[in-house]
């Protein structure tokens, strides 16, 4: 969707991811900071703080979008997709030293504890109680990221300008506006991913992001370039396959196995599962 | 006039393709533009729109200086365009492309959508339906929808009839009429010389970036030369 509306593949995506994980630490250590109790939820293993910074990483992470779209992105839009990934390749190194200067290349860490997988009786499969709550964090943005852009004007306008700017234009639409908002979603979006996995492998490096690169490239060819849905699924095939290799070869294949989906993908249907054109 | 160009000069990348070119439309007036390929019609309806900037020349609309506005500006005062190709959004709904003809409206325009469906009735039977799915004429009955949600004063079509059946011509050409006789000026390039010419009021006829007629539409029809070189003799 950012691909069609922005009009370039934004490489920097990765590192928003990152820069979100770590907006989220700094929020983590000043609200300890504040002394709000850190008392961890029943079985999960954090508290309050943690979930407080969550959203204020999703919020500062996108509006570090918008200013980013505004200082760099905005006076290269006239010029073309090539220009303006080759302006995302940079801002996503400058996004990782940053990071890099700031925190320094060691992993950093939300929280210590160490939580033991329960059994689920009937399913029968193993699942750590953080898990249920990253997987229901997960089903509450697709649903809420659904319903905003089939009911809510700005999400209605989003589609109409990724099938076609220049009618959007003319229809009154204001594209600037409809950009903003693109790039605070997706920048959002990302920095919810980047604090839900560092919740889920318990550390967070200013790399990780760019680790992420190749499998959000892979999810979205297999989905479908420019659909949300398609990127959704997407995302959950790539996901799953390579944690299902896992138990046949060496988990150093991980990042293979969505380079071989997505060779596979384009070889086959180079539009995708969900491509419009 | 209510929009009025004069003199205009406007081109792509230094290259003129308008050499100074003035016309207008009056309320509620049907206005035809014709010529070859070539002769500059959909650019002056791009330059009308502020989509291109002339180099030269002045476009008012109501007594305003509109030359050097945006297009959603001037889409904001009144004058709403339907391109050519890419008209609607496919693969949002009819309601949905209806209501982003009416992003910039804030106050309630559900009495408008109703309007619109009444001249468009196959339209409100298909509301639900990605207009990626719909056929051709269905489309172009979509994109002039979608253009009357602002309740423009005047609407600029670029080729309405372009790759329609005969059939469908004939009906979107009816539904021009009925648009125009609920009281919005109509400016369009037409390929279909002699049928735009039956309905209009007036024509311009253009060549080469230069107006070479203009005259009501019957006169055109009966102008022997008009008749040679541009509606195939």
């Amino acid at each position: 969707m950012t691909y069609r509306i922005l009009n370039f593949a934004n490489f920097s995506h990765g590192d928003i991811m990152s820069l979100g994980a770590f907006l989220a630490l700094v929020s983590l250590t000043l609200l300890r900071g504040l002394g709000i109790p850190d008392t961890p939820f029943g079985p999960l293993s954090f508290g309050l703080p943690m979930i407080l910074a969550f959203f204020i990483a999703l919020l500062l992470t996108g509006l570090a979008a918008i200013i980013i779209d505004r200082i760099l992105y905005l006076r290269l839009r006239r010029t073309g997709p090539i220009i303006l990934l080759i302006a995302a390749v940079g801002m996503s190194f400058c996004l990782r030293n940053i990071i890099q200067f700031i925190w320094g290349p060691q992993p950093q860490y939300y929280f210590k504890a160490i939580q033991i997988a329960r059994k689920i009786p009937l399913l029968g499969i193993r699942i750590k109680p953080d898990e249920v709550f990253i997987i229901a964090v997960v089903a509450l943005l697709v649903i809420g990221l659904h319903f905003f852009l089939q009911k809510t004007k700005m999400g209605k306008a989003m589609r109409a300008a990724s099938d076609n700017m220049e009618l959007a234009r003319v229809s009154g639409i204001d594209t600037e506006k409809v950009i903003m908002w693109t790039w605070a979603i997706g920048a959002a979006l990302a920095a919810a991913g980047g604090t839900l996995s560092g919740i889920e492998n318990k550390f967070i490096t200013p790399d990780m992001g760019w680790q992420m690169l190749l499998p959000i490239f892979a999810a979205v060819i297999l989905g479908g370039i420019g659909s949300p849905y398609g990127a959704m699924a997407g995302g959950m095939i790539i996901g799953l396959s390579g944690e299902i290799s896992t138990a046949f070869i060496s988990t150093a294949y991980k990042p293979a196995v969505a380079f071989i989906i997505m060779v596979i993908m384009l070889l086959i249907k180079p539009r995708g599962l969900f491509g419009a054109r | 006039m209510i929009l009025e160009a004069r003199n205009i000069k406007a081109g792509y990348g230094g290259v003129e393709i308008l050499h100074g070119i003035s016309m207008g439309v009056d309320k509620a007036e049907i206005i035809s533009i014709i010529g070859p390929n070539g002769a500059g019609k959909s650019t002056l309806m791009k330059t009308i729109l502020g989509l291109l900037k002339p180099t030269h020349g002045k476009i008012t609309f109501d007594g305003h200086d509109i030359t050097d506005l945006s297009p959603d500006k001037i889409v904001r005062r009144g004058i709403c365009y339907v391109p050519q190709t890419d008209n609607v959004f496919p693969s949002l709904t009819v309601e949905e492309n209806l209501e982003m003809g009416a992003f910039i409206r804030k106050d309630d325009f559900r009495g408008r959508m109703k309007e619109v469906y009444g001249i468009f009735p196959d339209l409100k039977e298909a509301k639900r339906f990605r207009v990626g799915k719909l056929s051709g004429g269905q489309r172009q009955m979509v994109a002039m929808a979608r253009a009357l949600m602002l309740d423009p004063q005047v609407l600029l079509l670029d080729e309405p009839s372009a790759s329609l059946s005969p059939r469908l011509v004939k009906l979107i050409f009816e539904k021009i009429v009925e648009i125009n006789q609920s009281g919005v000026g109509i400016l369009m390039v037409e390929q279909n010389a002699r049928e735009a010419l039956k309905l209009c009021h007036r024509g311009y006829v253009l060549a080469m970036g230069h107006k070479k007629f203009e005259d009501t539409g019957q006169a055109l029809l009966n102008n022997e030369k008009v008749g040679k070189l541009y509606l195939g003799g």
